[in-house]
């Protein structure tokens, strides 16, 4: 206790210094925040365009404004890597930067309608278009299409490679009791999973059906290790089978194709979507340059998505 | 790929300072070391004030700081998430996914542990010190300092775990942050991500670095709760 006394001593004389040195701590917290924040808030690094506080001559081409805007896009489209080398040309080429929340369908829609992004890419044409009647969303475009398989271990225990047809392939697994491991994550490849259950007029349950409320890489990884059989878009599977070991049991059945619709938030519910910035990107997704990007995007020399529309309406 | 494999590459990815992975260790460090900053100083003034308290008087209050103390990080998440959407009362200040948003998830995650911990640490000796103090003509505001003072090692215990357990949570900041490349992606999210991608060595050399990181915090902790031999103040 004789050191405490010391200590109070010596704490009342420095009282102003410690006054001075709280002052201090908080000043670099302060700087801290903001630092954390304002890089946040960075401007996109525009191209050709110096340092101009407010470019307003009235090129509408060239005077996007310099900002960032919010696309919500489900797992399968981020984990195929595609927007890697689609959105670096927009920005090049416009200016605004991209940032890409990778989430399920379900999570996607709910965050447009939640005003959280400016711009959505998704894939379940049938919600989609009830997102336009409803007014959440607008400036609807088909994009790109790609198609859906049925992957499993080689093995094969369900024969599933003799079978052409969707539905009796579902329904083989099912008798079967064969493992199918199923996204259970409300995306939009789980929607597309669960029609085609009832197509196939089969209950999806039992110990055999692995509900695992995952991402599409995540499925593909657990189908890998139980030895299961599980439905993919083709891109994620063709960009992750290095390193899986499941063969493509069945494709081709007309039902798998796998529409893509870009659209905007709709401004008039959240003014603070980007619209200007986001009307250019849904342009530049539909232009031919971006058509070419998206066709010539190949991965282990094959083709992941093939451009513009693939279903009838 | 073995595990081995995948350690030997995320070596090589540490070693040659891979960008991607060094741009998100910082991003992790600078969320989380910002986080614990605010809640220390708001958990160790409560805690302070708390411990000072006869313990009777602060039964309810306790109770409810040690059922925060295990918040499942989703669960603060998820609350955060519904107050920072747009559509939520704090929706116009549009943080949502940014780091931000994180810094008040992760601060919703240490502070009922900094407040906690602080609080233990000062009744056990708070008490005396307070008096003493008195006795030594200190104010109010000096006697609170002193105490803070000779409760340090403790109330740095309690930071140290604060800092742990934000650093290495993932739920949270998944649902405020969204996982966006360069802006909101941090330690944890990453490692789900590429181990979904099948990027298993940048996951297991991201693991290797939240490990050390860890080490760190609990070499720390280790000091301080030795009482500060070999301490840092």
């Amino acid at each position: 206790m004789g050191q405490l006394f010391t200590n109070i001593r010596k704490i009342k004389r420095n009282g102003p210094v410690f006054l001075l040195l709280v002052a201090a701590f908080c000043f670099f917290l302060t700087g801290f925040l903001v630092s954390g924040c304002a890089q946040d808030a960075d401007p996109a690094p525009v191209p050709e365009q110096n340092g101009e506080e407010s470019p307003a001559n009235g090129d509408a081409e060239e005077t996007l404004p310099d900002e960032f805007i919010t696309l919500a896009t489900t797992t399968s489209t981020y984990d195929s890597g595609l927007l890697d080398v689609l959105l670096p040309a927009f920005t090049e080429k416009y200016g605004p930067e991209v940032r890409v929340i990778s989430q399920g369908t379900g999570q996607a829609i709910e965050t447009g309608k939640r005003g959280d992004a400016d711009v959505l890419l998704i894939h379940d044409r049938p919600a989609e278009l009830v997102l336009v009647e409803e007014g959440h969303v607008t400036d609807r475009q088909d994009v790109m299409y790609n198609d859906f398989i049925i992957v499993g271990s080689p093995k094969d225990p369900a024969g599933i490679k003799e079978i052409d047809s969707l539905d009796e392939a579902f329904a083989t697994i099912a008798s079967g009791e064969h493992t199918f491991v199923s996204r259970g994550d409300d995306s939009g490849t789980h929607r597309k999973e669960l029609v085609f259950w009832e197509n196939a007029g089969v209950e999806p349950e039992g110990d055999w059906y692995l509900s695992v409320g995952k991402g599409m890489g995540d499925t593909l990884r657990m189908t890998d290790e139980k030895e299961g059989y599980t439905m993919t878009d083709r891109g994620t599977y063709l960009s992750l089978k290095d390193t899986l070991d499941l063969e493509i049991v069945l494709e081709g059945d007309p039902a798998l194709f796998n529409q893509y619709g870009i659209m905007a938030v709709n401004p008039e519910n959240f003014p603070h979507v980007k619209y200007e910035s986001v009307l250019k990107l849904i342009d530049f997704m539909v232009s031919p340059e971006g058509q070419e990007i998206i066709s010539s995007f190949q991965i282990g020399g094959e083709g992941l998505f093939f451009p513009g529309k693939g279903v009838e309406d | 790929m073995s595990l081995l494999e995948g350690i030997i590459e995320a070596f090589s990815l540490i070693l040659t300072l891979d960008p991607y992975l060094i741009k998100i260790a910082l991003l992790s460090l600078q969320v989380s070391a910002v986080a614990v900053l605010l809640a220390t100083l708001a958990g160790v003034p409560l805690g302070t004030f708390l411990g000072l308290k006869p313990r009777e008087r602060t039964r309810f209050i306790s109770k409810l700081l040690y059922t925060l103390m295990g918040l499942p990080p989703v669960v603060a998440g998820l609350v955060i998430y519904l107050l920072l959407s747009r559509v939520g009362p704090l929706g116009f200040l549009g943080v949502l996914y940014t780091p931000t948003a994180m810094v008040a998830a992760q601060f919703a995650l240490a502070v009922p542990i900094i407040a906690a911990l602080t609080m233990i640490g000062i009744r056990s000796s708070g008490k005396e010190v307070q008096e003493t103090a008195r006795t030594l003509g200190a104010g109010r505001f000096l006697t609170a300092w002193t105490v803070v003072r000779e409760s340090r090692f403790a109330i740095f215990g309690a930071i140290v775990t604060g800092l742990g357990r934000v650093i290495a949570e993932v739920g949270a900041v998944m649902i405020v942050g969204g996982n966006i490349e360069g802006h909101t992606r941090v330690m944890t999210t990453a490692i789900v991500l590429e181990t979904a991608k099948g990027h298993l060595e940048l996951a297991v050399g991201l693991g290797i670095v939240l490990l050390f990181i860890s080490f760190i915090i609990n070499s720390l902790l280790y000091n301080f709760q030795g009482g500060g031999k070999g301490s840092v103040w």
